[in-house]
């Protein structure tokens, strides 16, 4: 039983068939689709470049597996091995993974079920948001990471106006060297920013018409966006004695902590990745959705140990005013961003990341070839490899 | 097995030179260049590439 029917679910799906699994496979999702891309929700299919069918995930219509569309998993009953639906449905299992990924956070005062109000995790958000943004209108922008910064350089480039209000710089998880880039871009595309700002007051009583901030700015708007992070679905597995801290506790092969069968993938999944620290991390990227499903799957089939060890190099990309932000390793962790290679004026650069003199990552600016050679120094454990060495 | 990369999909991400640098790398125009065929280990890797990349644009044919 796979609970979760996106990027993560549908590779573990694909690996447990191609590892020669015969059994009956489930796969269940809330959303009434077959499995498709998120990135796009903020760039091509929000600026209307891409429709919903062009969408769709590869593989998704091909696997061997029964689809359980438009069904949420309500519990888990681990003794039993049954899974109750919100439809009331009990479906028992041998072997489950756990694929609920992450849903946008929310803010008490921007109620997204107010008029004006979005978020944007969904295809139907997209959609919706998308209908919006083409009557030119204000948009108001809650959060400044990477979904926050995508949907302000789409709306730019539809002719909305757009204001950015943010506590955090500009992709801060990025460290404040790409802040400073990212700011200066949004600054020259004419977004409006007012950051280490929040939102005091919401103005409009049946639908959004603007907000007061907390230093009393009043900003006028038509729409907002609220974007300031994602945590990870695990409501359904209260109780069931899963250990839940930010997302599903794992061990280093993905399999849930202290259960037998159990594995988890993707954005809800949190791990100690050896690449790093003992540490265990919950990653929301792309790729890391894509490697961990499949992980995973192999750990549900052969069990946790050492030829099941899930040990990536993180990856990640984003793509705003026309430029493309792509890492390895995990900036995030860093404590010292140095550039290496290119020019910060030029917003074409790369710049090695490290925390306390080790290597934990890199990330460019439009230079996705300076990557590689990090990426290796970190694939092959080789945390204070000299910068040097490594130019060479 | 054969490896076949859409070059209209393909928008250089540069995820399948991450993953399997001895099948795919950039050239010094900044190119997307891969072996043509692989054949064992190789080939799993050439899939764990195609299974990365953003846009579905590698293909990888028996
Ligand atoms: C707008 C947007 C842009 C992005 N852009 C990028 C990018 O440029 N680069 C990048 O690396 N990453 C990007 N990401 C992140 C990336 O899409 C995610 O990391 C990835 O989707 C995670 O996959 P997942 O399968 O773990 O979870 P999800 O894609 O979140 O899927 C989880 C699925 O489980 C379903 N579900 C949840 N609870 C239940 C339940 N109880 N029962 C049944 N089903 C349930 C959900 O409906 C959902 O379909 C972006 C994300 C968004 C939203
Ligand atoms: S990962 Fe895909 S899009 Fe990127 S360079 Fe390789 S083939 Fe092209």
């Amino acid at each position: 039983m796979v609970v979760g029917a996106s990027l993560a679910g549908l590779r573990a799906a694909e690996r447990l068939r191609k590892e020669g699994f015969r059994g009956e496979l489930i796969v269940m999702g809330s959303e009434e689709h077959l499995p498709y891309d998120r990135p796009p929700l903020s760039k091509e299919l929000l600026k209307g470049e891409r429709e919903a069918g062009d969408i769709a995930l590869r593989g998704g219509a091909e696997v061997d597996a029964e689809w359980l569309l438009g069904e949420t998993a309500a519990g888990l009953d681990l003794s039993a091995r049954v899974i109750r639906t919100e439809s009331g449905r009990a479906l028992s299992f041998d072997g489950l993974v756990i694929a609920t990924g992450s849903a946008p956070r929310r803010l008490p005062n921007l109620d997204p079920e107010l008029p004006g109000i979005f978020e944007l995790r969904t295809l139907e958000h997209s959609l919706e948001l998308r209908t919006h943004l083409r009557r030119s209108p204000h948009l108001l922008v809650v959060g400044c990471g990477f979904i926050g910064v995508e949907v302000a350089s789409t709306a730019r480039a539809l002719g909305a106006e757009v204001t950015v209000v943010s506590l955090d710089p500009p992709l801060a998880i990025a460290g404040e060297l790409i802040s400073g880039v990212c700011a200066a871009m949004l600054a020259d595309h004419g977004v409006n920013l007012h950051i280490g700002r929040t939102v005091a007051e919401v103005l409009g009583d049946d639908r959004f018409e603007g907000v007061v901030l907390d230093n009393g700015t009043r900003i006028e708007a038509d729409l907002a966006l609220v974007a300031v992070g994602a945590a990870p679905v695990t409501g359904w597995l209260e109780g069931s004695g899963l250990e839940l801290n930010n997302g599903v506790l794992c061990d280093s092969s993905c399999a849930a902590i202290g259960v037998e069968n159990v594995v988890a993938a993707g954005d809800v999944a949190r791990w100690p990745n050896p690449v790093f620290d003992s540490a265990p991390m919950r990653i929301e990227h792309w790729t890391n959705a894509v490697e961990q499903g499949s992980a995973a799957a192999l750990t549900l089939l052969n069990g946790s140990g050492p030829d099941t060890v899930y040990a990536p190099v993180p990856s990640f990309w984003s793509d705003h005013f026309g430029t493309r932000l792509q890492s390895v390793g995990l900036p995030a962790l860093a404590d010292e961003t140095t550039v290496v290679d290119g020019s910060l004026e030029e917003r074409r650069f790369v710049a090695a990341c490290r925390r306390d003199g080790r290597l934990v990552g890199a990330i460019t600016y439009g230079m996705p070839r300076g990557l590689l050679k990090y990426r290796l120094a970190l694939a092959r454990g080789e945390p204070s490899a000299p910068e040097a060495s490594l130019a060479s | 097995m054969r490896i076949i990369v859409d070059r209209d999909l393909c928008d250089l991400h540069g995820q399948c030179v991450l993953t399997a640098p001895d099948i795919f790398r950039f050239d010094d125009e900044g190119e997307l260049q891969y072996l043509p065929e692989v054949e064992g280990e190789m080939a799993a890797r050439a899939e764990s590439a195609a299974s990365v990349c953003p846009t579905g644009a590698i293909e990888i044919k028996p």
